[in-house]
Parts: structure tokens; sequence; C-alpha cells
């Protein structure tokens, strides 16, 4: 199972914090999983833009062209603003 | 003491005391001859706010921070690391609040101790820098019945990719 975090405003617009999901096949990369995400359509297709929603898989920030095994948590949030 | 005390990060819903911090970096370091301290505060941004926040205050103004647990206190620790490999660093402390703060209130403190100031000076800096922009905090402004995330600043990206640039002092 995949453990899907949200946090901050991508929390607040997706109305939900936290999911777990099995991975279909086709999903490999983190690019795979916000567009599969998006097929559920608004707003969850703010996922898939890069510049303002950041990735972190197993609480490291990743780029969206790292794969996937299906049992990660994997958190999406904006860039960060703390300090 | 082990390693893990002396170089400490911490995130916290109660307010910090820089005095107690102070003097616990100096026992921590057992012979620094350099502290640096920084503190981020709150500020009040309502117009006609005063020091002592009661125009703020009337107008509802607040700052929530939320962060990913687990995460935040993994970013911290790598970024104190990254800093031990850059300077010799006798012993560092960050302390960072969350949950809902008003103007004036304390946010975040970072303490560096070193045997001279070059180290501590610089490696303040670099972890407030890099603190801004991998530590996976978020604030949200409120003012009375609104409320508004804070954007992210290119300003704080430029301060710390410059970082990128600069040679490691050892």
């Amino acid at each position: 199972m995949l453990n899907l975090q949200y946090f901050a405003s991508v929390r607040e617009q997706l109305g939900r914090e936290s999911e777990q999901l099995d991975l279909p096949a086709d999903v490999i990369t983190v690019a795979d999983l916000a567009a599969w995400l998006a097929e559920r359509g608004a707003p969850w297709a703010l996922l898939t833009d890069a510049q303002q929603v950041l990735v972190a898989v197993d609480q490291e920030v990743v780029d969206r062209e790292r794969t996937l095994t299906g049992q990660e948590e994997v958190a999406f949030f904006p860039p960060m603003t703390g300090g | 003491m082990s390693a893990q005390e002396i170089f400490d990060v911490r995130v916290q819903t109660a307010d910090f005391d820089v005095a107690h911090e102070y003097q616990g970096i100096i026992a921590d370091a057992g012979n620094p001859g350099a502290v640096v301290m920084f503190s981020g505060l709150v500020r009040d941004v309502a117009p006609g706010s005063g020091a002592d926040g009661q125009a703020s205050a009337a107008a509802g103004q607040s700052l929530t921070l939320e962060h990913y647990p687990g995460m935040t206190e993994k970013a911290l620790r790598a970024i104190v690391e990254q800093a031990r490999a850059r300077w010799p660093l006798q012993a560092v402390r960050v302390v960072h609040r969350v949950g809902k703060l008003l103007p004036h209130d304390q946010i975040v403190l970072v303490l560096t101790a070193s045997a001279h100031r070059e180290a501590a000076f610089a490696a303040a800096e670099f972890i407030m820098d890099y603190l801004k922009t991998s530590a996976p905090f978020w604030k949200k402004q409120r003012f009375g019945e609104q409320s508004e995330w804070v954007a992210s600043r290119q300003s704080d990206y430029q301060r710390a990719a410059r970082w990128e640039n600069t040679p490691a002092d050892e």
C-alpha cells in the first residue's frame, strides 16, 4: 500500500490529509502518480504542477522521475515557508 | 552526553527561553570561543501596529505554522549535518515552533558554538538559509476572518543556492 499525505494549501484544496492506495501497474514514477490522481478531476489536477507542488518520498524531497514500488510514504505539499 | 544532544533539533508548540538555550549550548560545547544566536520573530504587519501589539490584536492577526512530523526533524538534522561537514562546530541547537503564534512571538532559534567566530557566524546563517527552503514548515497568516498561506520567496532560494558555490571551510 502507498501511504499518501497532503500538507498545507494542498491539503486544504484537496480536502484530504491522507489516504492509502494500491498502485496500478502502469504507475511507475511520481509523475505517473500525480497524473493518475489528477484523473479524479478538479482540484486533483493541481498535483501535476511541479512548480507549485513538491513531492517527498519516504520523507525526502524527490524529483518527479523518481520511481515508486507502491510501498512508500508519498507526500504532496507547497514550497516550504518556515523560519 | 551523546552527539545527538550536542547537535540538537526540536520542533515544539511551547515557547523557548533564549537565556536557557544559551547556557545549554555553552555546557554542550564544553569550551566554546564563540556562540552565535539567531532568533526569528513573528512580525506585526497590521497597519498602524505598535510594539504593544494592540492594533494587531484588534485586527485578529495571527500566524499558524504547520509541519510534516517526522520529515521535519530529519530535514533539520540533515541541515545541521551539512553545517558540521563545512565548519568545525562544537554544538548546535535548532528550535522551531509550530501551531498558532501571535505578533512578536518567537518562531525559531538557531545557536551555533565553535572555537572561533567565523565558523559560528557562517554556520548559523547557513542553517537558517537551508531551513527556510528545505524544512517542511508552512505558515498561514490570519487577519480576523481572512487567512492565506504565505507564499515562498525567490530570495530565500537564492540565499540557499549561493552556499552551493561556496567551498566548504575545511
